[in-house]
């Protein structure tokens, strides 16, 4: 895909231009107001969420499968009933609204094109169903498959095309309606490692260029950092935290977060083992205590107030750019509360620069400063101090 | 790739087929080449006398008007039995494919109809609807309606059709469901999104994307209607009243084993065998080739 045109884009709704180009219909926040699923079983897939997006603002939400993400999103779109809170798109109340009259438009994981339809008819199929003159249709669907390069496809099927051109239709159906809301769920998962990375780019790019509100799901963390304005971190059904993504990075909240976003993940470590809680003093109470591989250096000396570490070298991967080593620590102690990504006890990775590390089996001592130290409550749930 | 099984013996594969072919020969082939010879055959009254005759009885049947009538008959049968049987089981489909609780209940029970034999549906259809046993044909009456299918063509035609139809609906119901459920459900919910009601969904996504299995059950549902329908027939109506529910496969039969006139006979079962060639040829052709939305 190449540059994303759109010849006439007013971001002031009172704009003097024709609004049939224009993007930007209204104001649209999306608000969640401790937003509750149970099912009839009795499981409760989301428990109290509150989340606000403002307009033209990328929310991504992110968490392991089965965190309630997809469920979540589905809500807002109508086609989960909300057990419990409210949903608030644009000022009004959705929870009663079918998913129609909502003013949303969702990208399916699976694309979820009509395969019987053409790809012109695919886009044209939601302006139809809403009485859209046909002149105005035929308008806005090449409009939109100008901007995502699909116009020489337009007469074909869905099965003609490839997974990266499906991908692309099924973002037009979504932009010809030029709805209030974009609602993704997971769109690029089917996507090779290459398209995605291109992909995810696009849709970024796109949806500053149209300032559409939009909520993704995901469960890759490097997409949700990369697209986020405003980071919802879940799991179990709840939110962890909300936040600008890379202070989420800086100061995740709990030790989800901190094993979840980033990585290699945290390293999170009990601090009563002897060798830490010596070196945290009274701050050896806190109960784990986390450190990104990054954030460690190979030195022999000690960083006033922070920490060092003696490890063996137990594996080395080389990546280009940088290495991670990962090593045990000398003495072992109690694994740290289960956290995905988690590594097994007593084990460190440490990232450094360059392709130069110390060999397997090595006895090293690695540091980090105090600013660098995370520290968390024994159970995870806290994060202390600043 | 080398797809040819390798056998040690050039006769054990022959000897491995021979019992299936054996059957066809037997119980295919054989009796239908005694119907092409038969047909071309002119028995006197008595059976006493057989004379060759060529197309002779051929000729005689397209002058017949009564097997004119029959094609006819057997034409709307078909179309009659097909479209109901269809449009029901497709109804039912839709239903049954929504999740609610018990489905798989009701799924099953919905399957049932399919393993009952024809001659026991037209008893059992006969039991609810004779003019004088029929527990249906009081309210029948009790509306207002002069319910007689023994005397009334008109009346045993629709008692066939329905039967015949019900029998059906299982069979297709089953193809439908299967139909259904091989559709994302994320196409559907994209339509909601897309801002179409369930009448328009249906038409404008269901019904298109159902084509394929539409076509192929429009098919198999008038080989049923043709060909099976005689246990149906034979139970309730024996043809009659009158020849109001004389099809062509029942007339193969009554001309034949009632009436003795098996050249005639024959001729029919040869016509009948072109029209099953012909159907299963237009059947092979869609259905290999996948028939696409």
């Amino acid at each position: 895909m190449g540059s994303l045109h759109l010849p006439c884009v007013p971001t002031n709704p009172h704009s003097p231009f024709p609004t049939r180009y224009s993007p930007v219909q209204s104001m649209a926040n999306v608000t969640l107001r401790n937003v509750r699923k149970t099912y009839p079983g009795g499981f409760e897939a989301i428990k109290g969420v509150d989340v606000d997006v403002g307009d033209g603002q990328f929310c991504v939400l992110v968490g392991p499968s089965g965190c309630g993400k997809s469920t979540l999103l589905r809500m807002v779109a109508g086609l989960e009933t909300v057990t419990g809170g409210e949903i608030d798109i644009g000022g009004r109340i959705v929870n009663q609204v079918e998913p129609a009259d909502r003013d949303i438009a969702m990208v399916f994981q699976n694309y979820a094109l009509y395969p019987h339809m053409s790809v012109f008819n695919n886009m044209a199929y939601g302006l139809r169903n809403r009485g859209m003159k046909e002149a105005e249709v035929k308008t806005r669907v090449d409009e939109a498959a100008r901007v995502l390069e699909l116009t020489p496809m337009l007469e074909r099927k869905p099965r003609q095309l490839s997974g990266g051109q499906r991908q692309r239709v099924a973002m037009g159906r979504a932009i010809v309606r030029q709805p209030k809301v974009f609602l993704f769920d997971e769109p690029l998962s089917n996507l090779d490692a290459k398209l995605r990375i291109a992909m995810r780019v696009e849709i970024r790019k796109l949806q500053r260029r149209l300032n559409t509100t939009s909520i993704y799901v995901t469960h890759d963390q490097l997409e949700a950092m990369t697209l986020a304005d405003v980071l919802v971190v879940m799991n179990g059904g709840q939110v962890e935290q909300v936040g600008n993504p890379l202070a989420i990075y800086e100061k995740p909240a709990t030790t989800f977060v901190a094993s979840f976003i980033g990585a290699p993940p945290m390293n999170l470590m009990s601090t009563r083992a002897d060798e830490i809680k010596s070196q945290l003093g009274g701050a050896g109470e806190a109960g784990i205590l986390g450190i990104r591989p990054e954030d460690f250096v190979i030195t022999d000396q000690t960083p006033a107030g922070g920490i060092a570490l003696p490890l063996t070298v137990e594996a080395i991967e080389r990546v280009g750019a940088e290495t991670f080593v990962y090593g045990t620590r000398a003495q072992d102690e109690q694994r740290v509360a289960a956290t995905p990504g988690e590594l097994p006890p007593g084990e460190v990775i440490v990232r450094i620069p360059g392709s130069v590390a110390p060999p397997i089996g090595q006895k090293i001592r690695v540091a980090a400063v105090r600013a660098k130290l995370h520290l968390f409550s024994g159970d995870g749930r806290t994060r202390l101090g600043a | 790739m080398q797809k040819q099984a390798i056998f040690q013996s050039r006769l054990l594969p022959y000897a491995l087929v021979a019992p299936q072919l054996a059957i066809v020969l037997i119980f295919f082939y054989w009796p239908a080449l005694q119907a092409v010879i038969q047909s071309f055959l002119l028995q006197d009254a008595f059976g006493l006398s057989t004379t060759f005759v060529w197309f002779e009885n051929y000729i005689d049947l397209f002058r017949d008007p009564s097997y004119f009538e029959a094609i006819v008959r057997t034409f709307f049968f078909s179309f009659a039995i097909a479209v109901s049987s269809l449009s029901f089981a497709l109804l039912l489909a839709v239903m049954a494919d929504k999740p609610l609780r018990g489905s798989m209940l009701y799924r099953t029970l919905l399957i049932w109809p399919y393993a009952v034999a024809p001659p026991v549906v037209g008893v059992l259809w006969i039991f609810m609807l004779h003019p004088s046993l029929g527990v249906l044909s009081r309210y029948l009456r009790g509306l207002g309606v002069d319910w007689n299918p023994l005397l009334d063509g008109d009346q045993a035609a629709a008692l066939i059709i329905l039967a015949a139809a019900w029998k059906q609906i299982s069979y297709n119901f089953l193809f439908f469901l299967a139909g259904l459920q091989a559709i994302p459900k994320s196409v559907f919910e994209a339509a909601a999104i897309d801002g179409a009601r369930p009448m328009r969904r249906f038409w404008t996504v269901t019904f298109p994307l159902l084509s394929p299995t539409i076509f192929f059950l429009l098919v198999v549902n008038i080989v049923y209607a043709f060909f099976d329908t005689f246990g149906i027939i034979d139970t309730m109506t024996r043809g009659g009243p009158g020849t109001s529910t004389v099809t062509l496969v029942y007339k193969v039969y009554s001309d034949g084993l009632l009436g003795g006139n098996l050249g005639s006979s024959a001729a029919q079962s040869v016509i009948l065998m072109v029209m099953v060639i012909v159907l299963t040829g237009i059947q092979f052709r869609f259905v290999e080739r996948k028939v696409t939305y």
